[in-house]
């Protein structure tokens, strides 16, 4: 309990300390909220660590190649995933539920596996070292997170978001009130890549290197990002940034389980899961259904009248 | 080439059975059951440590793995699906209460040292371990160029055998006939008098036991078992192989699990081993793209 005593106890002093987990809470947060835009529009993509991937390895190789400078270095990762949303997104967006879910694993894997680790200019396995750490520090990515959560609530607030949330409830009784389906999809999908693109290269410069890694940019990650956004509740947009908060410190959290810290994080998902299935912010308390075996509430006498 | 072939066929069956499993619990609860694969590894290490820690012999250590399995089955139900469904949570809902399963299944291995609480399931920790040599008679038999070894061969004849009865007991059986009527309506399944939650019961009780068995086949013709070899091995290419031959279909996930494993051998002779795994997820993307109901199946489901 030492991590969250100190929090309090020295809020400089903690800051300073952990740096790197700040920044990574905060990266977390914007793949979070661009997970969001997916689920907040009714679609179950796992698409979010290919698009990081290609920001990352976007915004390094230029550093390496041409040494532009660091903001054109993350604009182009940026756009560049975007891109290669509205590529992916073209033939995917046609697949519904735990379709979409797979064809997309597929891609990221193919990504990962097929094109990464076999192009050299990529550094294959190794990944790329790159020399400096141009970051200014943390107030960059916070800042970036802060602006992100607002732009996307924004959005949800408008036009866009009432036609995401349409379609996410009903889509063809959507498509039936003359909503474009299709291209509404495509621009929450495009907006989500962009973020992702976003917080890939934001995140490749946290560290020296850029690693293909299965819970970098493989299945493990997007299992983990999905977590961040069903965990949190995917109703609301501070519900993946509260769920990635969670994810992400839930190490620091079972600090005292020692090497068991995985059973308990397990137990801990399972249990905030099956008591909020909705995730953490949202509608509604806990949910507790009565047991089979626990004697039925008394009925209350009716009332007179 | 002929060799390689003999072996896209030997893993071939072990993805079969493990994705039949998968299927099967998809097919009738539409959910993808993430913790399927550590319930494989469960079943490997179990048997391993049964054989080389417990003393017990082979034959013993298999049934008390499989059951363990199929405990398992009763687990996921009990404690990850059955409060979600009182819950009508969303669908989305059991894909993480399974993944946070799998998590504890694998991090309980993973700390099976000789000194820790988990010592009596397992000791070799992190490590990758074989059963020793002699454990399971394994004549090696020669024919022409090709190299066949007993353990290897066997897994064909038992995968079939097993997938014969259990499409005969879907298709034929009182039992089969409640599975089948749960899949297409569990409302209406309810108003004819089954009792659902014992049918899905059942379903992840079968569905693990198979998974199991795929684990202690895979530790057995590899030999290779550790905490991981569910994750690194079956997981995803689960998945790919049920969407091969069409979510729900079991015929469906048989062939789908010949073919991914003809088309990484395939691809694995031609390419070389660094585009293997990269081939078969593009050709999972593919299919989905362009014949999302798989190869086998009929209709698409929409939910998750």
């Amino acid at each position: 309990m030492d991590f969250f005593f100190n929090l309090f106890s020295d809020p400089v002093g903690f800051w300073n300390s952990h740096t790197l987990l700040i920044s990574q809470i905060g990266i977390n947060g914007i793949i979070a909220t661009s997970m969001f835009l997916v689920l907040y529009s009714g679609q179950l993509s796992l698409a979010a660590p290919g698009f990081m991937a290609v920001g990352a390895y976007t915004s390094v190789l230029m550093e390496l190649y041409w040494h532009t400078p660091f903001a054109v270095n993350i604009a182009a990762g940026t756009l560049l995933a975007a891109l290669g949303g509205l590529l992916v997104g073209l033939p995917v967006l046609r697949l519904r539920g735990v379709f979409l879910a797979i064809a997309t694993i597929g891609f990221i894997e193919a990504l990962r596996l097929g094109v990464i680790l076999n192009v050299p200019i990529t550094g294959e396995g190794l990944g790329l070292k790159h020399a400096a750490d141009p970051l200014g520090g943390v107030p960059i990515i916070l800042v970036s997170l802060v602006v992100t959560v607002f732009l996307v609530w924004r959005l949800t607030k408008g036009r866009l978001g009432s036609a995401w949330s349409a379609i996410r409830q009903d889509e063809i009784a959507a498509l039936s009130q003359g909503i474009n389906v299709a291209q509404y999809k495509m621009i929450a999908f495009v907006f989500s890549a962009l973020l992702a693109g976003y917080g890939g290269a934001l995140e490749a410069h946290l560290t020296f290197i850029v690693a293909p890694g299965d819970e970098q940019y493989g299945v493990t990650r997007a299992v983990q990002i999905l977590t961040f956004a069903v965990l949190g509740g995917s109703g609301f947009v501070l519900g993946p940034l509260a769920g990635a908060l969670i994810v992400t410190l839930l190490p620091y959290i079972f600090l005292q389980a020692g090497p068991y810290i995985n059973v308990f994080s397990g137990i801990f998902l399972i249990a905030v899961i099956v008591f909020r299935p909705q995730g953490i912010v949202g509608r509604g308390g806990l949910a507790i259904v009565r047991p089979a075996w626990w004697p039925r509430a008394r009925a209350r006498a009716p009332s007179p009248g | 080439m002929d060799q390689q072939i003999v072996n896209a066929i030997f893993i071939g069956s072990i993805y079969a059975l493990f994705a039949v499993g998968y299927t099967l619990v998809f097919g009738i609860l539409d959910i993808l059951n993430l913790a399927h694969s550590a319930v494989f590894m469960l079943g490997a290490a179990l048997t391993y440590s049964l054989v080389v820690n417990h003393g017990q012999p082979f034959a013993v250590a298999c049934i008390l793995g499989i059951a363990a399995s199929a405990f398992m089955g009763l687990v996921i139900e009990y404690v990850c699906l059955r409060p979600l469904r009182r819950r009508q949570a969303p669908p989305i809902a059991a894909l993480i209460s399974t993944i946070g399963l799998a998590l504890v299944i694998v991090a309980a291995i993973e700390q099976g040292t000789s000194s820790s609480i988990f010592s009596w399931l397992w000791v070799d920790g992190a490590n990758s371990v074989a059963f020793p040599a002699g454990t399971v008679p394994n004549p090696i038999w020669h024919i022409g160029d090709l190299t066949l070894e007993a353990s290897k061969v066997a897994i064909i004849p038992i995968t079939i055998a097993l997938m014969l009865v259990l499409g005969y007991v879907m298709r034929y059986t009182q039992v089969g006939r409640g599975l089948r009527a749960v899949a297409e309506n569990p409302r209406a399944a309810r108003l004819m008098g089954l009792d659902v939650d014992r049918m899905i019961s059942l379903t992840l009780v079968i569905s693990s036991a198979l998974g199991g068995l795929a684990g202690i086949m895979f530790g057995v013709a590899l030999g290779d078992i550790s905490p991981y070899i569910g994750r690194d091995n079956v997981e995803v290419r689960g998945l790919a192989v049920i969407v091969l031959g069409g979510m729900g279909s079991i015929p469906g996930a048989v062939i789908g699990g010949y073919l991914l494993g003809v088309v990484e051998v395939l691809t694995l002779v031609t390419l070389g081993s660094g585009a293997s795994g990269g081939v078969a997820f593009a050709a999972l993307f593919l299919m989905l793209v362009l014949r999302p109901q798989g190869l086998f199946g009929t209709r698409l489901r929409e939910r998750i």
